[in-house]
């Protein structure tokens, strides 16, 4: 039986390589397809850069699921960082703060099934994203 | 995880072996543009076939690489995006329309050395 959880503590550019090759096995590991995988790490890969580019550290957390008959993976990328004043805003293509690239959030947005973002300026940002697979689990 | 650089002719290749993380990206950009100088190289093919992901990050770097090398007069290309990489990076919202694509190496050095022999 595949681990049905796994933590990766991010507070470096070595830990976001680190994040989404955890992430890339457990989507083996729950069997999704090779190009859902690569789509998987590629979200974790911008989640936990946010964490380090605006946060310095924070966590991502990988985890099974399963609802009727579904499975999928759920991931959840949280930091105690500076937090989001204007969510809507950070969800526009091209918005940026760091005057980097302003495709995170919209971009793993669109990778992803589910997609929901909490942040409170001053204490922090959660964003937590789902994807399922795409055939039903074997009786 | 240093990237190797070889020098074939008026031609660069950096073949990018494993996972590369924003460092190490950064210092294939810097690696890279001290070469073509120092070689006065006409050309530069970045092989990814062995990154899994391309990200906002790496992309962005790889359009710098080739943007700094065109004002060195020089061209890059950019060969082996596997197929669901190219998949998630438009899901993503990435393009590369500004620097040259090829399959393969070999699909790579064909269109180099058409265009050279064309300007030649």
């Amino acid at each position: 039986m595949p681990a049905r959880e796994s933590r990766v503590p991010i507070s470096s550019d070595q830990d976001i390589v680190l994040a989404r090759q955890a992430g890339r096995a457990l989507a083996g590991d729950f069997g999704f397809s090779s190009v859902d995988a690569t789509l998987i790490a590629t979200a974790i890969s911008e989640l936990a850069r946010n964490i380090v580019t605006y946060a310095k550290r924070g966590e991502i957390t990988l985890s099974a699921l399963t609802d009727s008959g579904r499975r999928g993976i759920m991931i959840i990328a949280s930091d105690q960082g500076p937090g989001i004043t204007d969510i809507r805003r950070a969800l526009r293509d091209g918005f940026s703060t760091s005057g980097s690239f302003g495709l995170g959030l919209p971009g793993v947005r669109r990778l992803m099934d589910e997609f929901e973002i909490s942040s409170t300026p001053g204490q922090g940002t959660r964003v937590m994203v789902k994807k399922w697979r795409q055939e039903r689990l074997e009786k | 995880m240093e990237v190797p650089i070889l020098k074939q002719g008026e031609f660069l290749i950096a073949t990018i072996q494993a996972a590369l993380s924003d460092a190490d990206l950064e210092h294939l950009r810097m690696a890279l543009i001290q070469r073509v100088v120092r070689f006065r190289s006409r050309a530069v093919i970045v092989d990814v076939t062995a990154m899994d992901v391309m990200d906002s990050f790496a992309s962005r770097t790889l359009k710098e690489i080739a943007q700094m090398i065109r004002l060195r007069g020089a061209e890059t290309v950019i060969v082996g995006i596997q197929p669901e990489v190219a998949f998630a990076m438009v899901q993503l919202g990435i393009t590369l329309e500004t620097v040259a694509t090829a399959l393969d190496l070999e699909e790579g050095l064909a269109y180099l050395s058409q265009k050279f022999k064309n300007l030649n």
